[in-house]
């Protein structure tokens, strides 16, 4: 078996899926249920600043989309952070971190955007033996509107700061948890990185709204009538996460900052894409909160089968494996040609290639051959543009084949070039840089 | 006992009234496919994966755009998938109950390809319907009266069809039909765990709700009026009777007491107030290859008969009953014999003791209390002899049209039949289009 064995900026446990802050992580017994599960480390619900708790509301807290066989796909919360005294939330860290040492703890922290606030904070839970802090600067609902959570990670300078006080006022490690409700992702990175960061978590969720009810045209979850935009989590946004974990990581002055990838891992296939695209581990929250902690097994047997699999004997070979693959639209190879092929053996013939393509794209897959219901891609026609595959109900019957040098195009009847040619050279841009 | 004395003892006809109790009788005619909950619609109308063209809508004999009304039942809209089911099949209802789909829209489910298990389309057309008639939501309305009267014989499926389209385009309808209920087959026929709770009769109200239909019971074609006083007084006439006789075996004895005619019987069962009132045998032989051979044998082993046996003359890719239905008899309990051909009926005291039968050179006899003829039923009805027969049923064109101008037919009365319940709605849906626009044309002058 695999070690799967995680160091993250120096903080060690036994495998890389740490709980997200959340309601999971929000009070003792619920991190025992999950460290007796098998999980490597929680980020503790985020604490605010002493005094009387805040307050939830009463209503609905979640609101979910689901597939027609009721499966979660997207899930939004307005659950605002831990709504417990500071005191016990902090005697319950030290309590749980001395009963399961080798699990990582690290406190969640959202106060008012004061040195002072933060410095008291700070100062209160140094004594947990908390491995670390997260600083939540993404909470897109109730905290925002006080000036706190996605206000703050909204605007870098904000984020600078503040990060620049935790590490002055404190010597655990701190990561910054970015919030995506922002326009460039890198500028909240940036920011982090400049304050001192020593990594950044992402994605927190995105302001949602699930949808309206139909009866009685409140939005749904409803409180009394009226709801208001929820964080939105879940498999739904696991795309958008990653595509910034990727931009993070590929970006020149955030290259090399360590990054906790969070956004719908549901499985460990999910939790591999976010690690090779440069998460050094992961966070899962929604998963957990669908099925229970048990889903952890699944994550560790499939990481380690994987690994093993590979060859990959630490979770430190697969970080950012996949980064240099990903490039500006610029740079991709225009001499390479791609055609869709249809396993006629495997086709179903639910015609569903052939009407997306007649319809939308580009007229290229028949319908009839010889008077019989028939589909076919006509390579004339065929740009390769992956919808016919993207919509086919049988994996793996509809496949790309990219065409060899030598080979004709049939569609622009050229000869398929082996060499290496993109946009910024080519002759139909005015911009080229070759002219 | 004695040996001989038991022989005699098993070869005495055994036939009894209450072979079981109550409850025995309510599970055993439970729902052969109960209806599907809430959520189980909804994930089997996710597994339709929306074909284009799709095959299941060309394997439809009425036509139903079953990809629409599923995506419809997704989304949601029961109402908008019932109105897509009922615009090309207004006895759906029926159809989602008694249709071999395993031989129709569901043989031709691109699902069967994939994972060897079609989309489930009868019960997702029957939760549609169930909740447009549980509500009482009609999408059809009567145009403006046109005056025109249109006389349908029989008040089965097909003319049903015919009457609800007519009706739709503001004619009036008048149904002759020689019994005392409305609904053919669905309500005389079929087998009762296919149509629980009364549901031919609730179609009939739900169909009818739409007016300008006017039902004759006790009228039979021949003796209470013929075909010329309907063409004399009304506009248009359609014929939709069903066929009135059933084949006969041909076999000496044939009229021994226990011997008799499925048709029959299943009208006996469906029409009592109590199961436990019907004669069953105990060793029972039903003879035939259909429907109705599968019907009357699964039926009479779930009355409570020990031994049921389908004998049937030829191999089972022969058989018109699906090989569904066969293994549901087969899984009741029912025995099938293939390639035995009835060649005796051997009697004791004017009763059948047993049926011999020849099966590739071999001959073999089978102890029976009851013999039920299932091989088919044929055309009796007295029309007038200028009607064009074929096949000895009713000759029409693809309009529904019979030879006689002015007279249309449809449903297992026609020889191009395919004494399905499905294939009359159609009949009945073109005969009532090819009706309308005769009438049109007279009324403009044309």
């Amino acid at each position: 078996m695999a070690d799967l064995t995680s160091t993250f900026i120096g903080i060690q446990s036994p495998n890389p899926f740490w709980l997200a802050s959340a309601p999971p992580t929000d009070k003792a017994y619920n991190v025992v249920r999950a460290f007796e599960a098998g999980w490597g480390g929680v980020v503790w619900k985020t604490l605010g600043e002493d005094g009387p708790p805040l307050v939830n509301v009463n209503g609905p807290r979640y609101g979910a989309w689901h597939s027609g066989d009721r499966r979660l796909m997207g899930f939004n919360n307005i659950e605002l952070i831990t709504d417990r005294p500071l005191d016990l939330n902090i005697r319950e860290i030290t309590q749980v971190k001395k009963d399961w040492p080798d699990r990582a703890m690290i406190v969640s922290l959202m106060v008012p955007c004061t040195e002072d606030a933060w410095k008291d904070v700070l100062h209160k839970i140094e004594d947990t033996g908390a491995d670390g802090i997260e600083l939540n600067f993404g909470c897109p609902h109730g905290m925002s509107e006080r000036g706190m959570g996605a206000a703050v990670g909204q605007v870098p300078e904000y984020v600078e700061m503040v990060t620049r006080w935790c590490k002055e006022y404190s010597a655990m490690p701190v990561i910054v948890k970015l919030t995506p409700n922002i326009t460039d992702i890198r500028l909240s990175a940036r920011a982090a990185c400049n304050g001192g960061a020593d990594a950044v978590s992402m994605i927190n969720t995105i302001n949602s709204i699930i949808s309206v009810d139909l009866d009685t045209f409140s939005i749904n979850p409803s409180t009394g009538g009226k709801g208001t935009h929820g964080g939105y989590c879940g498999p739904a946004v696991k795309p958008i996460a990653l595509n910034m974990v990727a931009e993070v990581a590929r970006d020149e002055q955030t290259r090399g900052l360590p990054i906790s990838g969070i956004g719908g891992i549901t499985t460990w296939r999910d939790a591999v894409d976010f690690i090779a695209l440069g998460a050094g581990n992961v966070q899962v929250c929604t998963a957990a909160m669908t099925y229970g902690f048990k889903v952890i097994d699944d994550m560790i047997a499939g990481l380690s089968d994987f690994m093993d699999d590979k060859g990959i004997t630490s979770i430190d070979e697969i970080v950012g494996k996949a980064v240099g693959n990903v490039t500006d639209w610029q740079y991709l190879d225009l001499n390479t040609i791609v055609k869709a092929e249809i396993d006629q053996d495997s086709c179903i013939q639910c015609g569903r290639c052939h009407v997306v393509c007649e319809d939308t794209s580009h007229q290229a897959i028949t319908q009839e051959k010889d008077g019989l219901r028939h589909f076919e891609v006509i390579d004339e026609e065929c740009v390769g543009c992956n919808l016919c595959v993207s919509v086919c109900p049988v994996e793996n019957c509809i496949s790309l084949r990219e065409l060899s040098a030598g080979e004709t195009d049939a569609r622009t009847g050229e000869t398929v070039s082996d060499q290496y040619a993109n946009w910024t050279t080519h002759t139909n841009n005015p911009a080229r840089t070759n002219q | 006992m004695s040996g001989v004395q038991a022989q005699a003892a098993a070869s005495a006809p055994d036939i009894k009234t209450a072979r079981l109790q109550t409850g025995e009788y309510l599970h055993n005619f439970s729902e052969m496919h109960p209806p599907l909950g809430e959520t189980a619609v909804l994930v089997e109308a996710d597994r339709c994966h929306f074909c284009y063209d799709a095959p299941c809508t060309e394997a439809c004999p009425t036509g139903i755009d079953v990809a629409g009304f599923i995506r419809m039942i997704k989304s949601g809209n029961h109402y908008g998938a019932a109105r897509l089911i009922l615009q090309e099949n207004i006895i759906g209802g029926s159809c989602a109950r008694v249709c071999p789909t395993e031989t129709l829209c569901e043989e031709a489910c691109v699902r069967n390809d994939q994972d060897h298990r079609p989309v489930r389309i009868a019960l997702l057309q029957r939760h549609a319907v169930d909740v447009a008639m549980s509500t009482g939501k009609q999408f059809f309305s009567r145009k403006t009266d046109t005056g025109k009267r249109v006389a349908i014989v029989g008040a089965g499926p097909a003319s049903l069809s015919c009457a609800h389209g007519l009706a739709r385009e503001g004619h009036r309808v008048t149904i002759f039909e020689a019994r005392e209920k409305s609904g053919g087959l669905n309500e005389y026929g079929l087998a009762a765990y296919k149509m629980l709770d009364n549901f031919a009769s609730r179609e009939i109200d739900y169909i009818t709700a739409i007016g300008g239909i006017e039902f004759r019971y006790g009228q039979e074609l021949g003796d209470d009026f013929d075909l010329t006083s309907l063409q004399e007084g009304y506009d248009a006439v359609f014929l939709g009777m069903g066929l009135g006789g059933v084949n006969s075996l041909g076999l000496p004895n044939e009229a021994a007491d226990g011997v008799m005619s499925a048709v029959d019987y299943i009208e006996r069962l469906r029409q009592c107030a109590d199961f436990a009132e019907l004669p069953v045998g105990r060793q029972v032989v039903v003879i035939g290859g259909g429907m109705t051979a599968i019907d009357i044998a699964t039926q009479i082993k779930l009355l409570g008969a020990d031994e049921v046996t389908l004998a049937y003359r030829r191999g089972p890719e022969a058989m018109v009953a699906s090989e569904e239905e066969r293994e549901f008899t087969q899984i009741k309990g029912v025995k099938i014999l293939y390639n035995a051909t009835p060649v005796n009926i051997h009697t004791i005291d004017g009763h059948i003791k047993e049926v011999e039968f020849e099966c590739k050179d071999k001959t073999f006899t089978l102890p029976a209390d009851m013999l039920f003829k299932a091989i088919g039923q044929t055309f009796s009805a007295k029309i007038d002899s200028s009607i064009a027969l074929e096949k000895g049923r009713i000759r029409v064109d693809e309009e529904r049209k019979t030879s006689v101008a002015g007279v249309w037919a449809g449903g297992d009365c026609v020889c191009e039949g395919e004494d399905l319940t499905v294939a009359a709605a159609q009949d009945g849906k073109l005969a009532a289009r090819s009706i309308n626009e005769c009438l049109l044309k007279s009324s403009t002058g044309d």
